[in-house]
């Protein structure tokens, strides 16, 4: 174990930038979120590119506008959305690791292609753990690379604990997601769904859906036909990841990584964690659909994409 | 599992590929709690190093576990067992009860005349009202260690603020409907305010993180403006209060 030195500096912060392990577990009973990268698949890429181990904390940079200078030589890789990244105002791969020297200067511009990308350094970021994970969460304020739940701002300093990696390690084309098409996002269906019309079950897996612009690390809000259910609303219960709830207004909401721990609108059922990830990616504005699958279907998928990183 | 359970319950629902929820009630009880703690611990038992975590709230248990080691099928089956064998904990209704210190004053609880007026009492009633009886920790959620607590006094029930406030002190003392709580740290929030508490509810530091747990029994005591300060209570009005 390598003692954990300056890696990265903040020389502009952009909106959103976030340090996230794979989320903290074992706390939920004490109301505190799951945290996490919000699309598991780019942040897992984004490890495996340069070695890293399954839950090694990678930068999420949402939307641009992060501008890092390297402290020193290191090896990095970014995976998830095309934000126009640049190394020294070169174009930069995405699904690719690559090096970065002393001085160098890595920036997002703006979204081409999906909307979070995820940052690796080989060695891994180094941050101390809270409630035993370092995933930030800005409204909690627990995590982050200062263990207060904070956003990445100008001047900060990320610590690495750098490693020796290859540069030029390249996903394979099936896992280098495009974004910018229709999302099918798969749901299992919940025990509430014989709650709702028969209409609207027609309509929430056959209507096109567009994602709102209240969406963040919470929930994303669809909005399209207003769906009916008997049900307005329930004792509280636990929220599982991805369950899609729907409020009176009938328009489902699906809650994401930093989501309430608890809560009372009956649910559609729940996206699977696959579809998470590609919501996750979703700009305001694009239209997904809902497609209903198996426990077993889904189980695959996702253990498909956890062997993958073993 | 036996007794007087609802028609239909338990049940086990599925709750997405890593999830089960099982439903043991259909109406808020403080009868509940004690078969919930009880599920909990068979759980942690049962599930061990394969449990993500738990959930309990009123009604539900949601168990969330590692589907790479443990299949929905397989986890389903280890529910049924333990729900085939449950018994309510018997140790929760005799453990001690938590007691919460509160400055009741309008300077820190804006809605303790609110409350006054719906009951007909006056201020001193309505402190008394409060905290003359113990009170069940249902659920824990909203914020971290934030626990909805009840049932308060039918007299003293209030609905929610029309328009929630944007900032709500840490350690403010609030009732909505039937239920009772204290903010853990500056929120949003839409409850009535009745006083303050100078303990801390959530703390990183400590072992357990959040004073209070599901399950628990609270009681909150009235104490004075200098025994709140000496307790190291934060005495800014709500205005400027942080």
């Amino acid at each position: 174990m390598t003692h954990p030195v300056d890696g990265l500096s903040v020389t502009r912060a952009g909106p959103l930038a976030l340090l996230q392990d794979a989320g903290r577990f074992g706390v939920r009973r004490l109301g505190v979120t799951q945290g996490g990268p919000a699309d598991l698949h780019g942040w897992a890429w984004a490890n495996h590119l340069v070695g890293n181990a399954w839950g090694t904390p990678v930068l999420e940079v949402t939307l641009g506008g992060l501008e890092l200078v390297a402290e020193r030589d290191l090896v990095v890789a970014v995976a998830g959305a095309d934000l126009s990244a640049t190394l020294d105002g070169e174009a930069l791969a995405v699904w690719r690791s690559f090096s970065m020297k002393a001085g160098q200067r890595l920036a997002f511009a703006t979204p081409v292609n999906g909307l979070r990308a995820y940052l690796a350094v080989a060695g891994g970021f180094v941050a101390r753990p809270v409630l035993g994970s370092v995933a930030c969460v800005v409204r909690e304020g627990l995590g982050g690379h200062d263990g207060q739940g904070h956003r990445l701002a100008e001047g900060d300093c990320l610590k690495v604990t750098p490693r020796r990696a290859s540069s030029g390690s390249e996903a394979p084309r099936e896992e280098r997601y495009d974004y910018g098409g229709a999302a099918e996002l798969a749901l299992l269906p919940g025990a509430q769904v014989g709650e709702f019309s028969g209409d609207s079950l027609f309509q929430a897996f056959n209507a096109p859906w567009q994602v709102d612009d209240r969406a963040d690390r919470m929930g994303v809000r669809l909005t399209g036909p207003r769906l009916q259910c008997r049900m307005p609303s329930m004792i509280s219960e636990g929220i599982g990841l991805g369950a899609v709830q729907v409020p009176p207004d009938g328009q489902p909401i699906a809650l994401l990584n930093d989501r309430q721990t608890i809560g009372g609108y009956p649910r559609l059922g729940a996206l699977t964690p696959l579809a998470c990830s590609r919501l996750a990616q979703c700009l305001p504005g694009q239209a997904v659909r809902l497609r209903a699958v198996s426990a077993e279907q889904a189980l695959a998928a996702y253990r498909h994409l956890r062997t993958a990183f073993a | 599992m036996s007794g007087a359970l609802p028609q239909g319950l338990p049940r086990l629902e599925s709750a997405g590929l890593d999830g089960w929820m099982v439903r043991l009630f259909d109406a808020i009880d403080e009868g509940n709690m004690p078969w919930l703690t009880a599920l909990v611990r068979e759980c942690e038992a049962t599930f061990g190093d394969r449990l993500v975590d738990l959930v309990p709230s009123y009604t539900t248990l949601l168990v969330v576990f590692d589907p790479l080691r443990l299949s929905p099928g397989e986890a389903r089956g280890w529910l049924a067992e333990i729900l085939e064998r449950l018994q309510p904990d018997e140790a929760t209704s005799d453990a001690p009860v938590k007691e919460l210190p509160v400055w009741y004053d309008p300077s820190v609880g804006p809605e303790l005349s609110r409350l006054a007026e719906l009951a007909g009492m006056n201020l001193e009633e309505v402190v008394a009202c409060h905290s003359e009886r113990n009170y069940r920790v249902f659920a824990l959620g909203f914020a971290p260690g934030f626990a909805f607590m009840g049932s308060v006094d039918a007299r003293i029930e209030a609905p929610r603020l029309e328009t929630p406030r944007r900032r709500v002190p840490a350690g403010s003392v609030a009732v909505a409907g039937r239920q009772t709580s204290a903010y853990p740290a500056v929120t949003p929030g839409g409850w009535n305010l009745i006083g303050r508490t100078p303990a801390v509810l959530f703390d990183r530091d400590r072992e357990g993180f959040s004073l209070l747990r599901v399950g628990d029994r609270v009681r909150f005591v009235p104490i004075d403006r200098a025994e709140f300060e000496r307790q190291g209570g934060d005495t800014r009005p709500m205005e400027e209060g942080r």
